[in-house]
């Protein structure tokens, strides 16, 4: 058994880490109080190649392995939820269909725009009527001649508003839906009848946003189903296999914003007096810095070793990412918790970093499966063994 | 044209430092390795010119195998090969010694740019690239904030106090770099991956034909006296508070 992280992949989360601390960790309250990253650092992070960690080589990606992928996004969460959401598209449910299912042409077409960071890539599956279940889907597409019609509205789409691509799901055989009935597309934002609605405001991650979208009468050419033609009526299986990874990424993230959490309240609880003592010297206290580092322990050990098996196997782990989703998420949401009572006051200050935190981790149990749905699958492949 | 850098592995400038048991050495268990900040400014350096002039850039470095990563650092920065003369025993010899090493490294490279930092942040002894320069018998151009390389000749900045000095010298020659003078990039993330595919040799003392004879030894490391802790003045009013800082300040401080 060898547990150490190999040398390549501490270099880049050294890297990573340099970033954070010098370009980052700066502008975090900035970033937050605008709602907006400033582009200068998005070109840093375009020139760090942040934006194609998991794309081949082959089409100007990194061909980073899942740990590597996953290591970068705990050093980004770290400081901020919106900078990994910013490249996590990219890397993840905006490329994977294509990585995963795309022919050779549109994968040439568009993966080394997205590994660049120069197009952004987005997944628009949810609608208002379609969340957990997906396959309830209502948006349409029609063929035309040599086009497909779209018509329907998308909402909740991460980086839907600066999005160059979108993968879209819609329904192409009412009768099968999920069975053979769901296509998904690869929309460009220029193709006709393509449309971004509204920004939608939300508790946290401030910096990134998510939006609708619409597509009214959007005509999107025959050879844009994502796998070429064949492919037609197999996208729901595409999204779920997209998801998979996307689990162990929102883990990471999970685990990067705790271990975070548990430095700044380590850091406040030596330094803050109260009756004559630092606050770290009161049992309850320590009880919390305790748990909370024994969580994000076992946290860690449980996400390298699923990220790990899926580099080994080379194939999806659903079980296992579905288990590091859920209790990566729930135990940073624990910690947060922890770490604002810790924090006293100031944890409700939106002058610490504590509150967003707080905020922005809510979110990770909800998206890409919410812990309901998690339970559901793992229990699901555990009747199946 | 051939730049050479060399690079020291040193301990992360934020690492907590213990004192062994020896009392002469660190405690090197926990210790975060980094390469030398004054190195990454000749690391730079040579990059750019890598750039402009087409110069191939080879990094030098000895110790243990450890060493490697910061080698591989400045791999993943652009340079073009490494070498690294391993040493178990090497991390604390005689800066003479290490010079007297990395001279029969270096020598069959036909550098005509060597560069180091100006000192080291470990040991701070800022030998090591001046005895390089005499045993190559090489001029030497230290402490420098700009560097402009003509045509066989080179041009080099040092600040001195209240003063730039203008230092022009032939190649090849030795630049010992001082903070100031270029902003060292990142390892970009494509950078690390290529880093791991570019030629990296690893060769012993014994195949340099070179023999440890170091003349310096460290016999104590001692650690900076404990600051003793403030004193908080005593006194029900600001003029009662003058009056006791007064007298410590006579009596105890002995500073009045
Ligand atoms: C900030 C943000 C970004 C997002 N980004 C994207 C994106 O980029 N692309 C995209 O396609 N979607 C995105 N989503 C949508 C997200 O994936 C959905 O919100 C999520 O899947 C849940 O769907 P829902 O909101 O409709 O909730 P619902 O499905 O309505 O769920 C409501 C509650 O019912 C529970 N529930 C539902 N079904 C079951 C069941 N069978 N058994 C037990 N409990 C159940 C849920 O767990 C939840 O507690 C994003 C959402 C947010 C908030």
């Amino acid at each position: 058994m060898d547990f150490e992280i190999p040398e390549n992949l501490r270099m880049i989360t050294d890297t990573v880490r340099r970033l954070v601390q010098r370009e980052l960790e700066p502008i975090s309250r900035q970033v937050e109080e605008q709602d907006h990253i400033p582009e200068s650092v998005v070109q840093t992070m375009r020139e760090l190649g942040l934006f194609g960690l998991s794309i081949p080589e082959a089409y100007g990606g990194l061909g980073l392995s899942t740990l590597g992928e996953c290591l970068v996004y705990e050093e980004l969460a770290k400081v901020n939820a919106c900078f990994r959401n910013r490249i996590a598209t990219n890397n993840g449910i905006g490329s994977q269909g294509l990585v995963l299912d795309g022919t050779e042409q549109q994968k040439q077409r568009y993966l080394p725009r997205l590994a660049s960071g120069q197009w952004i890539g987005c997944f628009a599956l949810s609608e208002p009527g379609a969340g957990s279940d997906a396959a309830g889907v209502q948006t349409t597409a029609v063929m035309e001649g040599d086009h497909w019609v779209l018509n329907g509205r998308k909402h909740f789409i991460t980086n839907g508003d600066i999005a160059d691509l979108a993968t879209v799901f819609a329904v192409t055989d009412r009768q099968k839906r999920a069975k053979g009935g769901i296509t998904a597309f690869l929309v460009e934002r220029s193709f006709a009848g393509y449309q971004v609605g509204t920004i939608e405001k939300k508790m946290g991650h401030r910096g990134s946003h998510t939006s609708e979208l619409i597509f009214d009468n959007c005509r999107v050419p025959a050879e844009n189903v994502l796998g070429g033609p064949s492919m037609v009526g197999r996208g729901f299986q595409s999204a779920m296999k997209t998801l998979d990874k996307g689990r162990l990424t929102i883990g990471a993230a999970a685990l990067g914003a705790a271990q975070r959490l548990l430095e700044l309240s380590l850091d406040y609880a030596k330094q803050r007096v109260q009756f004559g003592r630092p606050i770290a010297e009161f049992q309850s206290i320590k009880n919390m810095l305790a748990d909370m580092a024994t969580e994000i322990y076992a946290a860690r050990q449980m996400l390298h070793h699923a990220a790990w098996l899926r580099d080994q196997k080379g194939t999806a782990v659903i079980k296992e990412a579905s288990m590091v989703k859920l209790f990566c998420t729930n135990m940073a949401g624990r910690v947060a918790d922890m770490a604002v009572q810790i924090h006293g006051g100031m944890g409700y200050m939106q002058e610490y970093p504590v509150e967003r935190f707080y905020r922005d981790l809510r979110l990770t149990r909800i998206y890409e499966g919410t812990d309901e749905i998690q339970r559901l699958v793992i229990a699901r492949e555990l009747l199946k063994e | 044209m051939n730049i050479v850098v060399c690079i020291k592995q040193v301990p992360d400038t934020e690492t907590q430092i213990k004192i062994a048991s020896d009392g002469k050495s660190i405690e090197t268990d926990d210790i975060k390795w980094v390469m030398n900040p004054y190195d990454e400014f000749g690391v730079e350096e040579a990059l750019v010119l890598q750039k402009e002039k087409g110069a191939e850039v080879t990094v030098v470095g000895a110790g243990p195998q450890r060493v490697t990563e910061a080698l591989r650092t400045a791999l993943a920065m652009g340079a073009d090969k490494a070498v690294l003369i391993e040493d178990d025993d090497f991390y604390g010899a005689d800066p003479i010694t290490v010079a007297k090493v990395l001279a029969k490294a270096i020598e069959p490279l036909n550098p005509d740019i060597i560069f180091f930092g100006q000192r080291a942040v470990d040991d701070d002894s800022g030998v090591v690239g001046s005895a390089v320069a005499e045993f190559l018998d090489m001029p030497q151009l230290s402490v420098v904030t700009k560097v402009e390389v003509g045509d066989g000749t080179v041009q080099a900045h040092r600040p001195v106090e209240g003063a730039t000095l203008v230092l022009e010298s032939t190649l090849p020659c030795v630049i010992t770099a001082q903070k100031g003078l270029n902003e060292p990039r990142y390892a970009s993330l494509p950078g690390i991956m290529k880093a791991k595919k570019k030629p990296l040799e690893v060769i012993s003392l014994a195949d340099l034909g070179v023999e440890r004879d170091d003349k310096l030894e460290i016999v104590a490391l001692n650690p900076p006296p404990e600051r003793a802790p403030g004193k908080q003045v005593e006194g029900e009013t600001g003029q009662e508070i003058a009056i006791n800082l007064v007298k410590l300040l006579r009596e105890e401080a002995k500073v009045i």
